[in-house]
């Protein structure tokens, strides 16, 4: 019973069907802003999910050089991924009794996967151009890692705990991270890994369809790059919460605060998509240097004043 | 009608090749993506890989040596694709008819579902054109 219970959460509610929605309206916030703030009227609400019923349609092409399971089976994972780092990250909000030791780091971990699931993905694909793409995202990996779990552990230093609810409650009592000196230098970090995270602009260096024609995605055709888009909307949902929940108090939908929690996931999801519209793409060893120098320096400095006691 | 392709008419995503056009053609495609005239409104996007695309927009004469590679990307296109001429050079090789280095237009050599004539085509010219074709799923 338990277990039927659990797959219930993972597949509907909060997990994927739930997840899948929301990402997917994520997206379509992302495209209107982005389309207002160039002076255009932009997509109408339904168009990530006529994209994504599109693709599922379409033909899947598996090129002639590609492992067809590698290629094949490494979106699926990366959705699964995403799909539990959603699943956790909902549930510790909602009723945060179901938080367990150490599932900041196991979050932390999950998120990772999809990463790592797209450039296996791409490295099967056999094409020079996926090649090209996933050797950058693995570069960026290794760069805005350093930065994001310092920036997490700033957190955890000053709550004290490895657990959400820990977290959670720490700031109903104490005030949220976002008041504090180290919590505002470990956010800005935060924001601008997820922006790496999700290969956005001015990190879309593994995509980038202008000089390497979509990169890690060049190969994917019909469901399995919808998969992809759907992998990336579900991301798109789970890092605003992670850092609204380390950092911002967490959503809720209990009485008014059901506001509070849209408006402080709109508010983080229009900062990143404002720096994704003014600022052009960097080269690889660019993004390198600045999640290893400014980025990693400012994370250290919120750890630091974190210990002391800011 | 299926979902699918009910979506499809919803989302075209184009991919663009210039086969040995002037470049006049490729900057009034990028005109219809300006605030003015806006396609991303109807779900058009103009994608990097031939693998996403639902659209092959061609626009210019078929060179010699563009000729094998035009001939691979049809065929390396998920299915359902249309494809669409572009230009007066597109549709009937235009100013270029008589250049030494041109095989001919591009219906010579894969199926094409529209034309859009024109030197350039206006905006307009592209959007009703992009219309006509999803009115044939």
């Amino acid at each position: 019973m338990q277990a039927v219970l659990y797959f219930v959460k993972y597949l509907v509610f909060p997990g994927f069907l739930f997840s899948a929605v929301v990402g997917l309206l994520t997206t379509w916030v992302d495209r209107k802003v982005s389309a207002r703030v160039q002076l255009r009227v932009g997509p109408p609400w339904y168009q990530p999910f006529a994209d994504t019923f599109k693709l599922l349609g379409k033909e899947v092409v598996v090129p002639a050089g590609a492992r067809h399971t590698g290629f094949l089976l490494m979106p699926v994972i990366g959705l699964a991924a995403a799909t539990l780092a959603s699943t956790i990250l909902w549930l510790v909000n909602l009723r945060p009794e179901s938080s367990f030791v150490g599932d900041t780091i196991v979050v932390l971990y999950v998120m990772t996967i999809p990463a790592i699931a797209l450039i296996f993905g791409a490295s099967a694909s056999g094409n020079p151009l996926a090649a090209l793409g996933s050797a950058r995202e693995m570069k960026l990996l290794f760069a805005y890692e350093l930065p994001l779990v310092i920036a997490v552990l700033t957190t955890i230093v000053k709550v004290g705990s490895f657990s959400f609810e820990k977290i959670l409650m720490y700031q109903e009592y104490n005030g949220v991270m976002l008041g504090s000196v180290s919590g505002v230098l470990a956010f800005v970090v935060m924001i601008f890994c997820a922006q790496a995270k999700l290969g956005f602009l001015p990190f879309d260096i593994a995509e980038a369809e202008t000089e390497i024609a979509g990169g890690t995605h060049i190969e994917y055709s019909g469901a399995p790059l919808a998969i992809i888009r759907l992998n990336t909307a579900i991301m798109y949902l789970v890092l605003p919460l992670f850092i609204i929940t380390l950092f911002w108090g967490g959503v809720n939908f209990i009485g008014w605060r059901i506001l509070t929690s849209v408006l402080k996931y709109v508010a983080i999801v229009v900062i990143m998509v404002l720096i994704k519209n003014t600022n052009p793409r960097v080269r690889i060893d660019h993004a390198v240097r600045f999640f290893w120098g400014p980025m990693f320096a400012l994370s250290a400095i919120a750890m630091i004043l974190a210990i002391v006691g800011y | 009608m299926s979902l699918a392709l009910k979506a499809l008419k919803k989302s075209p995503w184009v991919f663009h090749v210039n086969t040995g056009a002037c470049n006049n053609c490729d900057i009034e495609i990028l005109d219809c993506l300006t605030p003015r005239f806006d396609v991303e409104r109807f779900g058009v996007l103009l994608v990097g890989s031939i693998r996403h695309a639902d659209v092959l927009l061609i626009s210019g004469p078929v060179t010699q040596n563009v000729l094998s590679r035009l001939k691979r990307l049809y065929e390396a296109a998920p299915r359902p694709i249309k494809v669409v001429a572009f230009g007066a050079c597109g549709c009937r090789c235009g100013i270029f008819r008589d250049g030494y280095n041109v095989v001919g237009p591009i219906d010579k050599y894969i199926p094409v579902d529209a034309y859009i004539p024109g030197c350039p085509p206006k905006p307009e010219t592209i959007i009703s054109g992009i219309v006509k074709v999803l009115n044939q799923l």
